[in-house]
């Protein structure tokens, strides 16, 4: 750090501080990158620890697949709506009693009560969240938009399986969703009757 | 003095083109510290409308969606209005002079990055007269009640941030390059003046974390405006991500709004105890230190976000690490004072006062690192006296306590030393009577940013209202001293005080418009 | 100079002595102790680390002050020349990373223990909104008992107008009830913005996170009645909505979910019964004040341009199929939520009434709580 004092002459003094100048803002540049890149580290250091609960994608289920029969864990559903939502929103069963390892299906249901076609997206969430990793997901409902044409209604299922890895001290796991309006990011056919 | 006679090729230009056009750092220091003098006012009205209404139980004054208003208004002017640019106005006049440099490396980016302020401040302060109002959302404004639930003049609010941001990034840059480049010959970076040092590196934290600001505010614009999902969990974002990248600008940021202090402080101290520095290395150890560490602790301000067991933990140990480089910061300046021989000029009780009450704030910071008790502590007023007793006591007694040691070297003329020690008293009273009180309306239960209480917090209310209205009011008599100073007083010689160390006392009083135009030789 | 260190000590045992009687919580200065293991342990944490702040601001204090009183320039005082000493710096700053470890140990334990949520025996779910919160008790059949619990402060006493209550701002029209001494575990989340969930003698506070669901829990050991507040600024009525849990014993909790569990069976029975526009308009007054007020205002005027007027309104003057569908699904980008799912049909009705027949309206129509659940079904 104890480099040698500068006071040369101010040409090669102006140099220095056009080279400095051209690195801050270079540093500059770089941070405001690094805000933006905290979104993808953000989610990959989630996915790597469970951070905000959110369950990993969809995975393959191995034929193979250990279970693990003298354990049981019970696994909880619950449904919520965002306050702009008006669908209605339910598990068709609230809780299950699995074995690590066993595949697992159960339904949810909506119904879209307005005149309107919406679109919806439920977001899941699993507590405890140290959990929230073991919770594999084959298929389910919020990998994907639903769209409900006014008055539809649909059954939505997630396949499912607690990997046997689950520490020992979680007996129980609560999967929640919480569904979304997402109409407004597409195009409506149909007026929406809250429009009238 | 020796320069005395630097000023010999042009002096200021006449009228307000002098204001306008200026590339000097000593007039664009000034505009600096009047500009933020005038944003202290604005956010200490604020702060009193906010007290006013909390002085009793009930709604007498103002509605809850206008006190949000209060609430966040406050806080984004006394940060990125009053505190930072007071700041970059003393670094502005003093490194040059401390360091031996004609002027900044870069002046005319200097006259712009002040410019563009008063323009942002128009910007944010113009909501206030929109229909929707002015942003209600506090100014940590979390998503997604700043994004989804933001009242419309949020967009107002993104570009003015934009624009501090992009001036306290130029002005770091400004600084940084100075100080690197422009040192006297013989001033080796281990022999720079505490204050110097102290900017030098809130300067580096500058660069590295407002633009980190200014991504997460444009994010906030795209969501708003551009139907992306950085902080909407419907389109897979979330929430908490906001708070992550806001907290990494921002637990930084609380730290550039402190580094300078400690280092007025270190630069008053020895002048009024008549003894060297104590401890120069390991201050300066220590405040890169505290810079570093700042990076790493961010997330102590989420511990009831519901992050994991290990997470909370991390930042719970990083966060007490940082009450060691801090002890050893009151330590050495105690030391200083330490078999010295003090004298109580107006500067140096501000100083001792920063001390005192800083290391007040410093305890109920560990306090608030430990996380289980932060359960507790989090959001409620206890959280508020924390924060301003490392702020105003802090950051604001430092900046009262440097204009005080040099605006005789500004003006020329000594301040009135009775009327500055009584601004002391009532502002030490005052600060006090007003944040004290918040300690006991926290633990007790109170939480912030609410207009209105239940009738258990009604004593300490009241008690912190008069403290605000008596340090609020003080205020326009350090007005009035600074006023009556600048037009005439007592001549002050070139070194000022009692043997003072430092390049600013080799020159007149008041600083000759160009100094060092020939780079004095440091031993 | 020894002698003064034993003074200081003395000093400092009569402050902590009287940091920590009784005297203490009754004046409200310190935090209170609670009613659960948790919070009686944090609470403790919290003394520990005051106490210790507590020693070392007397010996740092005591320093400062014996130099600014016998180091004056006034008295004479010639100043040393040192300003260095690798010994005593290296002491200072050792020592604090003693002690910080010393404070680490105690927290570390008592957080890991503050994040053992497993073998709950209630699970409810707490959903923040604005400005209320909801409560729903999740059980192996469902959740059919669940219900709203909004602030019960009326306006006169927030305005000045009538003298304010014993529990001002801490009192809401429905408490959460939970047992005493069991291990009730909440589930978090918000149906808008962030909120925060906060009852100080359970020491449990946890944000509530729109689509994500955060976990927390408590074993009360005492029954009574506990007040909190929502600690996370929520927007206009962040400071008018107050949580109050009511801890009962286990029997009397059973008789109590029973009665809940009767109610909402005869809700739905009574939804089919005959309303007069009168009943409807008394009870949508209440309604309304509970949850329309804060956006639209007592009169009706609302706070324009995000909260449009009510009192002739083309939406309350209008058809009345249109003005029901209003409130039943909310207007999809704007600050109306759907309320089909925080009010039940009989309220619904009764708010539409009231809203087409007060506030300065008089289209002089009424719907009813059976038309409500057909306007629901409708597009079916």
């Amino acid at each position: 750090m104890n480099d040698a004092p500068s006071h040369n002459s101010s040409s090669e003094q102006a140099a220095g501080t056009k080279g400095l100048v051209g690195k801050l803002a270079l540093v500059v540049i770089g941070m405001f990158g690094f805000g933006f890149a905290l979104v993808p580290i953000y989610e990959v250091f989630c996915e790597w620890t469970g951070l905000n609960g959110k369950t990993g994608g969809r995975v393959e289920y191995s034929a193979t697949q250990e279970i693990a029969k003298e354990r049981l864990v019970t696994v909880q559903f619950t449904a919520s709506n965002n306050a702009g939502m008006s669908w209605t929103f339910e598990p068709m069963v609230h809780q299950v009693e699995v074995h690590p390892g066993e595949l697992t299906e159960i339904r949810y249901r909506a119904r879209n009560p307005t005149m309107g076609r919406m679109v919806g997206q439920a977001v899941p969430s699993v507590s405890p969240l140290k959990a929230a990793d073991y919770l594999r997901k084959t298929e389910c409902f919020c990998f994907t938009q639903q769209v409900l044409e006014g008055g539809e209604a649909i059954e939505m299922p997630v396949l499912f399986y607690v990997d046997p890895a689950l520490p020992a001290d979680v007996t129980k796991l609560t999967l929640s969703y919480t569904l979304f309006d997402v109409t407004k990011n597409f195009e409506v056919s149909a007026p929406l009757v809250s429009e009238l | 003095m020796a320069h005395g006679h630097d000023d010999h090729h042009h002096g200021p230009a006449k009228g307000i083109t002098r204001w306008l056009y200026t590339t000097n750092h000593k007039d664009i220091g000034s505009m600096y510290l009047w500009f933020s003098f005038a944003m202290f006012l604005m956010g200490g009205v604020f702060a009193l409308v906010i007290r006013a209404e909390l002085f009793q139980p009930g709604l007498q004054f103002v509605e809850p969606n206008f006190f949000n208003q209060m609430t966040t208004m406050h806080g984004l002017v006394m940060v990125f209005g009053a505190v930072m640019p007071a700041f970059v106005g003393l670094a502005n006049w003093m490194i040059p002079l401390m360091i031996g440099a004609p002027d900044m490396a870069l002046p005319r980016m200097n006259n712009w990055s002040f410019w563009i302020l008063p323009f942002a401040f128009a910007m944010l302060a113009s909501t206030l007269f929109m229909d929707s109002g002015a942003p209600n959302f506090g100014w940590t404004f979390y998503a997604p009640l700043s994004t989804t639930y933001a009242p419309s003049s949020v967009t107002f609010f993104i570009f003015a941030v934009h624009i501090m941001g992009a001036s306290s990034i130029m002005g770091s840059i400004n600084i940084i390059a100075t100080i690197i480049n422009m040192r006297a010959p013989g001033m080796t970076l281990m022999k720079m003046p505490m204050f110097v040092w102290t900017w030098l590196i809130t300067a580096y934290l500058l660069i590295a974390v407002m633009p980190v600001l200014a991504g997460v505010v444009t994010m906030m614009l795209f969501d708003i405006h551009f139907g992306t999902s950085f902080f909407s969990a419907a389109g897979g974002g979330d929430p908490v991500l906001f708070q992550h990248v806001f907290w990494f600008f921002g637990h930084p940021e609380v730290y550039i709004m402190i580094l300078p202090a400690f280092g007025i402080v270190s630069e008053i101290i020895p002048t009024f105890a008549r003894k060297h520095l104590f401890g120069y290395d390991s201050m300066v150890y220590a405040v890169a230190s505290i810079a570093f560490l700042s990076f790493i602790v961010w997330a102590h301000h989420m511990f009831t976000t519901g992050m994991p067991l290990a997470g909370e933990l991390f930042f719970m140990y990083a966060t007490m690490l940082i009450a060691v480089p801090t002890g050893v910061k009151v330590f050495n300046w105690i030391t200083t004072m330490f078999k010295g021989s003090i004298s109580f000029e107006t500067p140096m009780l501000f100083s001792i006062a920063f001390v005192v009450l800083f290391t007040m704030g410093g305890f109920t910071g560990l306090m608030l690192a430990i996380a289980p008790a932060d359960f507790q502590y989090h959001d409620t007023y206890f959280v508020v006296a924390h924060f301003h007793y490392v702020l105003v006591p802090g950051a604001v007694f430092s900046i009262m306590a440097a204009a005080y040691y040099w605006l005789p070297k500004w003006t020329g003329h000594m301040y009135d030393e009775a009327l500055g020690k009584l601004h002391f008293w009532l502002s030490f009273v005052g600060i006090n009577i007003l944040f004290f009180p918040q300690h006991f309306l926290g633990l007790a239960g109170m939480p912030r940013r609410i207009p209105d209480y239940s009738l258990q917090f009604a004593d300490f209310n009241m008690i912190s209202s008069i403290g605000a209205f008596i340090f609020g009011f003080s205020q326009l008599l350090f007005l009035f001293i600074v006023v009556k100073t600048v037009m005439g007083g007592k001549k002050a010689t070139a070194a000022v005080w009692d043997n003072p160390e430092g390049l600013e006392w080799t020159v007149d009083s008041p600083a000759p418009y160009h100094t060092f135009s020939t780079p004095p030789l440091v031993k | 100079m020894l002698l003064k260190n034993k003074l200081w000590l003395g000093l400092m045992t009569a402050v902590l002595a009287l940091a920590s009687t009784e005297l203490f919580a009754a004046w409200d200065l310190n935090m209170m102790q609670g009613i659960t293991e948790i919070s009686r342990e944090t609470y403790r944490l919290h003394m520990l680390i005051f106490g210790i702040c507590v020693v070392i601001g007397v010996g740092v204090y005591g320093v400062l002050a014996y130099s600014l009183i016998k180091y004056r320039k006034s008295k004479g005082a010639v100043p040393a020349t040192f300003h260095h000493n690798t010994k005593v710096e290296m002491v200072w700053t050792i020592l604090p990373f003693i002690i910080l470890i010393g404070m680490a140990i105690p927290s570390t334990r008592v957080l890991t223990q503050i994040y053992d949520s497993s073998e709950s025996e209630l699970d409810i779910l707490v959903t923040g909104y604005q400005w209320r919160w909801q409560y729903r008790y999740l059980t192996e059949e469902g959740e059919e008992v669940s219900f709203f619990s909004n602030l019960a402060t009326p306006d006169e006493q927030i305005y000045n107008v009538a003298a304010k209550g014993e529990n001002y701002l801490l009192e809401v029209d429905q408490p959460l009830v939970i047992p005493a001494n069991r291990k009730v575990r909440f589930l978090l989340t918000s149906a808008d913005v962030i909120h925060s969930w906060w009852v100080p003698e359970f020491a449990v506070k946890k944000d509530a996170i729109p689509g994500f669901v955060n976990e927390s829990w408590v074993i009360a050991e005492q029954t009574g009645t506990f007040r909190g507040q929502c600690t996370e600024l929520c927007g206009q009525e962040h400071g008018f909505m107050p949580i109050v849990v009511e801890v009962v014993e286990q029997a009397e909790f059973d008789t109590w979910l029973a009665g809940k569990q009767a109610d909402a069976a005869a809700i739905a029975e009574l939804t089919n019964q005959e309303f007069t526009l009168e009943q409807l308009v008394e009870q949508g007054r209440t309604v309304y004040n509970t949850y329309c007020v804060a956006c639209h205002q007592a009169n009706g005027q609302g706070l324009p341009p995000a909260f449009p007027a009510l009192t002739g309104s083309a939406v309350a003057t209008g058809p009345i199929e249109g003005h029901a569908n209003t409130v039943i699904n909310g207007v999809p980008g704007t600050a109306m939520a759907a309320y089909r799912n925080q009010l039940n049909p009989i309220d619904m009705a009764a708010v539409v009434t009231f809203e087409r027949n007060g506030l300065g309206n008089a289209v002089g129509d009424m719907i009813t709580p059976a038309e409500i659940l057909e306007l629901q079904a409708a597009a079916e």
